[in-house]
């Protein structure tokens, strides 16, 4: 029932592009540009403001109003520090590693609609708020994205450090574990809409309802796996401050860093957009605005949109401020046993649907009973606890040496530590505490000496 | 020559360029790299050919996923610094083999596509009133190709797939099966 053509045929479709001339379109870019800049400088003191308010702090406020210019202040800093290269690392890789994360950052924008067709003042052309359009917007921007993870990878690679090491394998199985996820999210999305154009999928969202609420779960799959694909607490194993002091980012210092932190929230802007672009009617106004007849027109739908994007930069502030970090195996297990298969499933019912409704069989109705029933029964079973696997092998397997291999590892499942030999002189008993730590060092002493 | 054919050209430049660099580098990562660029001037290529989606899902599975996981097997199984390993004894071998497969392909495809002329200027009506000209390569004509013309192909090589996943969670189950029979053997003498 909903083929592109319907859709497209109403305001800014995809006929609308390619028209601009070149200043305006050089104009465009510009703004795109300047726009994400401020905004990253914005956030950055948001999310500072934010987290100090849930913790009871104030936050930056003395650098301009409301302590607004923080941010730049901060940026002048960084410029300002000693660029370090280290000597181990890759020169050339470690030099393009910041860029090819900034970059994509940048032109995943150019299909981001921020508005409908409006007149640029003192002039008469008439242009859309979006830098351009592509009958396959959405999967440029995955694509382009897919590509920030370069800088990443490689930053953390070429620095030649172990820290930064780890965290750019993190990062790397992080990313494309998650990419998986977000796609599939997106499938439901194309199957509704009946395109992949961004601008036609907020126009779709007009003419039925936003997809929000027919697609709810892979709305909160996307907004899991968004978290998961911009490397933001509680997912951000890439940099966990805690255990590999700064990850994929650790050698790096002045501008080379402030790349790296700029493309970090452009990232977050961008799954914010894409998220309000996908499912929450992209620029067009809220419900109690959308009853103005002008909220849909000129410049006001950049006001929603963005908006949009500051309610979901809210949520992952408030993420940020509340939840601990996941440990690596949990993350892992949660989004390929948990998240890919329920968006599989989850594919698989609104496709039926979608075939159902097309073929006009079942009234609307018995397909939403049938749907809540479906829904009921699947709740119900992610109650039923998962059987543990019993047969684990709860042998003693010898007692467990914790430096065989040269260095302190922790026991595997089904090991046991070796009760602590406590040696206590006869005479003084409050040695005891200590002794047990002397006889923890010795093998790393005996190892050095050795080596 | 149209400014599309010098794009062309200078992409299919790189391409070949690059993929002598992954043969030709010592360094392990770096020949990964140069895969990247190899992999990205393809979808370039395809971008000038019209195939919009083609392009965009060529960055998105090789570029921005399957060179990742080549990367993490890399960095998770050699030291960072590591130049060793990626020479290899049979050279020749792989080259034979790379050349055949190269004249294989290059024979198939100029025989079988050579003279088919997409024209971008034509009208809706003439094209079956499918695909207007901008939407060439796009989703919806793509999605129809498959499903109709080369159904069958698709899916042979689906039953490919399943098989490829299947034998890797049988792979990984069998590995892991051993190491408990081989944990209980220690165990037990």
């Amino acid at each position: 029932m909903n083929y592109p053509s319907v859709h497209l045929a109403a305001e800014p479709s995809l006929d609308a592009f390619g028209t601009d001339n070149g200043w305006v379109i050089a104009l465009k870019a510009l703004l795109v540009f300047v726009f994400l800049v401020v905004f990253t400088l914005f956030n950055i003191w948001f999310e500072r403001r934010v987290v100090a308010r849930m913790q009871h702090r104030i936050g930056p406020n003395v650098n301009g109003p409301f302590g607004l210019l923080q941010s730049l202040a901060d940026g002048v800093k960084l410029a300002l520090k000693e660029d370090i290269i280290p000597k181990s690392a890759d020169k050339v890789v470690y030099v393009v590693a910041p860029a090819l994360s900034v970059i994509p950052a940048f032109i995943a924008w150019a299909v981001i609609p921020l508005g409908p067709v409006v007149t640029i003042p003192f002039t008469d052309i008439r242009t859309p708020l979006q830098l351009t359009d592509l009958p396959v917007g959405v999967l440029y921007i995955l694509a382009v994205t897919s590509i920030g993870v370069y800088g990443i990878v490689l930053a953390g690679w070429s620095s030649g450090s172990t820290y930064a090491l780890l965290g750019s394998l993190r990062s790397s199985a992080q990313v494309i574990s998650y990419e998986v996820a977000m796609g599939l999210s997106f499938v439901t999305v194309f199957m509704y809409a009946g395109t992949m154009s961004m601008s036609g999928i907020v126009e779709a969202q007009a003419q039925n309802v936003w997809f929000i609420l027919p697609l709810l779960p892979s709305f909160v799959i996307y907004a899991i796996s968004m978290v998961g694909e911009t490397n933001r607490a509680p997912f951000d194993l890439a940099e966990a401050e805690g255990e590999l002091v700064g990850g994929f980012h650790t050698e790096y210092s002045s501008l080379k860093f402030a790349l790296f932190f700029l493309a970090e929230y452009i990232n977050l802007v961008t799954v914010s957009a894409l998220a309000a672009t996908l499912f929450l009617g992209g620029w067009r106004a809220p419900y109690p605005l959308s009853l103005w007849d002008g909220a849909n027109e000129g410049y006001w739908p950049v006001l929603w949109f963005v908006g949009k994007c500051l309610a979901f930069i809210f949520f992952f502030i408030w993420l940020r401020g509340t939840l601990p970090r996941m440990r690596y195996d949990q993350f892992m297990k949660l989004g390929w046993k948990v998240l890919i298969p329920v968006s599989l499933v989850w594919i698989f019912g609104v496709s039926i649907v979608r075939v159902i409704q097309n073929e006009g069989g079942v009234d609307q109705q018995t397909l939403l009973i049938i749907a809540g029933v479906i829904v009921a029964l699947l709740l119900a079973s992610a109650f039923i606890p998962e059987k543990k696997p019993a047969d684990e092998p709860a042998e003693p397997a010898g007692d467990f040496d914790a430096f065989a291999g040269g260095y302190p590892v922790p026991p595997m499942p089904g090991q046991r530590l070796p009760d602590p030999v406590v040696t206590v002189p006869a005479d003084a008993s409050q040695d005891q505490p200590r002794s047990d730590a002397r006889d923890l060092d010795a093998p790393t002493n005996e190892e050095q000496s050795r080596g | 020559m149209t400014p599309e054919l010098v794009v062309f050209w200078l992409l299919s430049v790189l391409t070949v360029a690059s993929a002598v660099m992954v043969v030709s580098t010592p360094h392990v990562v770096h020949a990964a790299l140069w895969l990247v660029v190899t992999l990205g001037a393809v979808a370039g290529c395809f971008l000038v050919l019209t195939a919009e989606f083609v392009a965009w899902v060529q960055v998105l599975i090789y570029v921005g996923a399957v060179v990742v996981l080549l990367l993490f097997a890399l960095m998770l199984t050699r030291s960072p610094a590591s130049t060793t390993g990626a020479t290899s004894r049979n050279r020749p071998v792989a080259a034979f083999a790379g050349f055949s497969t190269f004249g294989v392909l290059a024979v198939v495809l100029t025989s079988g596509f050579r003279g088919i002329v997409l024209d971008l200027d034509s009208q809706p009506d003439q094209l079956g009133g499918a695909a207007p000209p901008e939407r060439i390569g796009d989703t919806r004509s793509v999605g129809e190709a498959i499903f109709t013309h080369w159904v069958l192909a698709f899916e042979v090589l689906s039953v490919i797939l399943l098989a490829a996943l299947i034998g890797a969670i049988v792979v990984s189950g069998r590995v892991r099966d051993r190491d408990r029979q081989e944990a209980a053997a220690g165990g037990g003498s």
